[in-house]
Parts: structure tokens; C-alpha cells; sequence
């Protein structure tokens, strides 16, 4: 989503500062998996505010429909059958983009400006900057982007950027029926997760906590989880996840390194040219030849 | 044109047309992965008509150019067998580079350093096309784990490989007579007797 904007914090494959003066109040949305049923309400309301249709799709056998992410689904319930304590618990969870503070994404984004971090937190892709390399795919630790068949381009969840930039809520959270999606300040957020988690500390989970994890710097997606100790068990949410080493690697300091290196050959050669002087072909040798050529 | 009738032939023109392919791919492929490498080479992309066409063109020409090189590869492979000889040159290089090559080793077609340029190349070809293809999303979907390896082994094979060819341009330009012989194919004998003597001495007989 395009949004002419003074609030970025972040711009992918950019090394100046992004137009940064307007100040806005980090963001978040509030993902309470307890008291979340299922309904797929919010999948409904993405598509419609967005305007984008999933195909229409079969039954695999489980409930999760569509099946996985895609450039038409930004937001998708996955339906966990766990056994915990001899019971059957049915673990259900909204993944879309985390809107991570560190985004993988962004870091691994070759082209200037496709990614933007608004001061918000929301991270968001400018499609009409997007080249399709699909490195963002190879930055996500929660394999989130997803590169379109159609034209080639790589989508995912907005946070609605364009109805938080005029006050709004995301449109899946005016969808949810249960009060399991919330949107507010990051703090506010916070503060409404841990009184949750309190509230389900007393039910008996006693694992119950906030996932909002720190190995990304935090995210603008936050869960609350009955069994925040093993988040695997949410249909592999990551327990930890972070930047991939790789990708530091990939992306970090051996890239200026590297650019410094092929100019230390370049101008090197010149130097040398320069210092040692064109290696001619000795007038010894070629005399002795015409001789040779004369007899 | 032959102005000097005992020049003498070192590339037949279907190998100067082979190796030019693979020059021209090289370049293209340096200049369009260069422009995803860092933000300070992203105005290259603008060459190929802007970002995506030089997303959508690099893998292509990346196997144009293996192509091209396999080709090179098997015509050149066992001139550049390394033997004690090249050891020796290789060892006492630094003569070279000073500009002083008058006590270094008689050298076949091909001295110690050609031949370690030649190697250096096919590997890094090798690794740049299989990590390539982990990269290339357009058509591929591998574990993501292996695309992250894969985008660093690229991008280094490509640091290496891009250094590597500005020496062997570089020393092209530096041995003068060089150029002529992949331009249109002979040398003069007075450079092949300095540079390549027993090279010089298998072909003329001498
Ligand atoms: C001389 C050979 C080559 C050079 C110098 C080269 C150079 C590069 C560079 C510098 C990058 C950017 C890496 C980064 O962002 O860190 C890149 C990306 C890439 N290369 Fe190559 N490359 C070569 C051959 C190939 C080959 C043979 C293939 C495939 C068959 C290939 C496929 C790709 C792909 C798919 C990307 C990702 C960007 C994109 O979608 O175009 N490359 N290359
Ligand atoms: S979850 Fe993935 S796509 Fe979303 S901000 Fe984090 S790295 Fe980017």
C-alpha cells in the first residue's frame, strides 16, 4: 500500500534518512488466542477492505481454509489439534505479518524504498517498488511475503496501514466478535495482554503469557498464548525467532567490505599500470626474430 | 587481414566468439546483480530498464553464460592441467607483478597464473549457478534455510569472480600484444617467445 507519509522510520535499501518528522505513537494489534473461535471473520474482513478475493478452494480435511498464505490471503486461522494433560485442546491461531521492530524483510529488501517501516511499527510493502527478487521471503523468520503469480509482485498484511494513518482499526479487528483482536498503543496493548494472562493464570494455564518476541526487537503483533512456554505448538510458531545468521551475514558488514574490495582491484590495477609501466614485448627479442626472418 | 604471415594463431574464431560470449554475459550479470548487492550500485538497474527487467533478465543470462563457459571449460580444460612447473611460477610471482619476468620459467600456452584464474573461474561458475538457482524465485522453491545459504554463497562467489576477472582484464591490458589474440586471434612471435617460450617453440618448431 502506497502512503505518502512523514513518518518513516525505515526505508529497505535506503542509506540516508527517511522523511522522519512527524511523530506517531507506536502501534499494535492484540492477537488473544483464548477467546478466539475460529470463525474466520477476520480472513472475510481482509479481503473485503482490501479488495482482493482468494480462489475458492476445497476441503483438505481440516478446517484451515485457505490452507496457507497467500498474495490473496494476508491473515489465515491455522487450526492446531494438540494433547495436553490427557485432554484435547484445540489450538487456534491468526498468523499474518508480525510487523516485527527488526524486520527481517526489510533488511534483505534489495530495492529502495519497496519496504517501508512506518514510526507506528507497521511494516509495509510498496508493490510499485517491488521488483520480485523475493529476497523479503528469504529475510522473514515467520515466512509471511508471499510473491504473486499474477504479476510477480510480493504481498502480505498492511495493518491496514491506510485506516491506522486516519484513526481507524484494521478491518479485522472491527470483524472479530469475541474481543479476541484488539488494536491500541503498544503499551496499551501490553497492559490489556497482562491482565489477560493474569486472567488465565487463575484458570489454570499456568504457562499462559504474551508473545511478542525480542529476538526481532518485539512486534506489532502480539499473541496471548495459554502455553507461552512452547508457541511451537501454535502450528509452529517460531519460540524464538530472529534475523537468520545467514541473512546478517548476507546482509551486514561484509557487503561495504566486499564493494571496498572489488574498488581495491580496480584502482590496484591502475596503480600498478601506473608505478610498473605496460609490459612490452622486449626489442631484444623482436631484433633477433627479424634477423632470424633476414637470413 | 594478415599483415604479418608469420604470426602466429593462438584462438580459432569459434573459440574468440566463445569467449566473448562469455565476456558479454559476464559483464551483464556483474552489472544487474551488482544493482541487488548494495543500494550503491541500485542506479545499474536502470541499464536493463529498471529493477525488474534486471531481475527478470539475470538468471537467464547467468545460464547463457554457464552455458558459455562449459563450452570454454571443455575446449581449455587440459591446457590448464597445473604442473611443477606453474608451482614454480606461481611461487616466484611477485618477479612477475614487479615487472621483472626475465628469470621466471618457460611457460606452456598457458602460465601458473592463467591456469589458477581458469580454475577459480569454473568453481566459482559452478557455486554461482547452483546458488543461482536457489535464489531464482520466479520458477524455484527451496527450504528457506538453503535460499539463505544460497544468497551468500552467491554473493561471495560473485565478489570473488568479479575481482577475479578485473585481473584477468587487467592483465590483458598490462602484456602488451595480449589483446590482438582475442580480438582476432594471432600474436606476434616476438610475444609468444617472451611470455608462452615453449608454447613458442611447440608451434613454430623451433
Ligand atoms: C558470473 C556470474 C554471476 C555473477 C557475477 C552474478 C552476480 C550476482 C549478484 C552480485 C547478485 C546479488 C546478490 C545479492 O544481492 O547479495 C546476484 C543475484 C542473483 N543471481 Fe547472480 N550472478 C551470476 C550468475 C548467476 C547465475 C548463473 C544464476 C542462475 C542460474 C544467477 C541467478 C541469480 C538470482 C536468481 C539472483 C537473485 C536476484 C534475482 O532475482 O535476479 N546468477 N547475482
Ligand atoms: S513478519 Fe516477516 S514480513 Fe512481517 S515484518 Fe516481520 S519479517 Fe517482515
Amino acid at each position: 500500500m502506497a502512503l505518502q507519509s512523514l513518518d518513516i522510520a525505515r526505508s529497505s535499501a535506503t542509506t540516508t534518512p527517511p522523511p522522519s518528522v512527524r511523530q506517531t505513537t507506536e502501534v499494535a494489534k492484540l492477537i488473544d488466542v483464548s477467546t478466539c473461535i475460529g470463525c474466520k471473520a477476520c480472513q472475510a474482513a481482509c479481503m473485503e477492505w482490501n479488495d482482493i478475493r482468494e480462489e475458492i478452494g476445497t476441503c483438505s480435511g481440516v478446517y484451515d481454509n485457505p490452507t496457507n498464505l497467500t498474495e490473496n490471503s494476508w491473515t489465515v486461522m491455522r487450526f492446531a489439534e494438540v494433547e495436553e494433560a490427557g485432554k484435547l485442546e484445540w489450538l487456534i491461531r491468526k498468523d499474518g505479518c508480525m510487523h516485527c521492530a527488526d524486520p527481517g524483510c526489510l533488511k534483505a529488501c534489495p530495492a529502495p524504498g519497496a519496504i517501508l517501516q512506518y514510526a507506528n511499527g507497521i511494516v509495509d510493502f510498496q508493490e510499485e517498488y517491488c521488483i520480485g527478487c523475493g529476497y523479503c521471503v528469504t529475510g522473514c523468520p515467520f515466512n509471511i511475503p508471499r510473491i504473486s503469480q499474477k504479476d510477480g509482485k510480493a504481498y502480505k498484511c498492511t495493518l491496514c496501514s491506510d485506516r491506522v494513518a486516519v484513526g481507524q482499526a484494521p478491518a479485522c479487528i472491527k470483524s472479530c466478535p469475541t474481543g479476541a483482536l484488539q488494536f491500541g498503543s503498544k503499551e496499551q496493548m501490553r497492559d490489556y495482554a497482562e491482565h489477560r494472562v493474569v486472567d488465565l493464570k487463575e484458570r489454570g494455564f499456568k504457562e499462559a503469557g504474551i508473545y511478542d518476541p525480542q529476538g526481532v526487537g518485539g512486534t506489532h503483533v502480539m499473541y496471548v498464548l495459554h502455553h507461552a512456554d512452547r508457541p511451537q505448538l501454535y502450528n509452529g510458531l517460531p519460540a524464538d525467532p530472529g534475523i537468520s545468521p545467514l541473512v546478517h551475514l548476507w546482509k551486514g558488514f561484509a557487503k561495504p567490505l566486499a564493494t571496498v574490495a572489488m574498488a581495491a582491484v580496480a584502482l590496484g590495477s591502475l596503480y600498478h599500470y601506473v608505478t610498473k609501466g605496460p609490459n612490452e614485448v622486449s626489442k631484444e627479442l623482436e631484433d633477433e626474430l627479424e634477423k632470424e626472418d633476414a637470413l | 587481414m594478415i599483415r604479418n604471415p608469420k604470426d602466429l594463431v593462438r584462438y580459432t574464431p569459434e573459440e574468440r566468439a566463445n569467449h566473448w560470449l562469455g565476456g558479454i554475459c559476464f559483464i551483464l550479470l556483474a552489472l544487474s546483480g551488482l544493482a541487488f548487492f548494495h543500494p550503491a550500485f541500485w542506479p545499474l538497474t536502470q541499464l536493463f530498464g529498471g529493477g525488474v527487467w534486471a531481475r527478470i533478465l539475470h538468471p537467464f543470462i547467468g545460464l547463457v553464460m554457464a552455458l558459455s563457459f562449459l563450452s570454454l571449460f571443455l575446449r581449455f580444460r587440459a591446457l590448464n592441467a597445473m604442473t611443477p612447473v606453474d608451482k614454480e611460477w606461481l611461487s616466484r610471482m611477485r618477479e612477475m607483478v614487479d615487472g621483472n619476468d626475465h628469470n621466471m620459467p618457460e611457460q606452456g600456452k598457458y602460465n601458473g597464473g592463467q591456469k589458477m584464474m581458469f580454475w577459480a573461474i569454473a568453481v566459482c561458475l559452478l557455486l554461482l549457478v547452483v546458488s543461482g538457482i536457489l535464489l531464482w524465485r520466479a520458477y524455484f522453491t527451496f527450504p528457506v534455510e538453503l535460499v539463505r545459504l544460497g544468497a551468500v554463497i552467491h554473493a561471495f562467489c560473485a565478489v570473488v569472480m568479479i575481482c577475479t576477472i578485473m585481473v584477468h582484464v587487467y592483465a590483458a591490458i598490462w602484456v602488451k600484444g595480449t589483446m590482438r589474440a582475442m580480438w582476432h586471434g594471432t600474436v606476434t612471435r616476438a610475444w609468444a617467445k617472451q611470455h608462452h617460450r615453449v608454447w613458442y617453440r611447440q608451434v613454430t618448431g623451433k
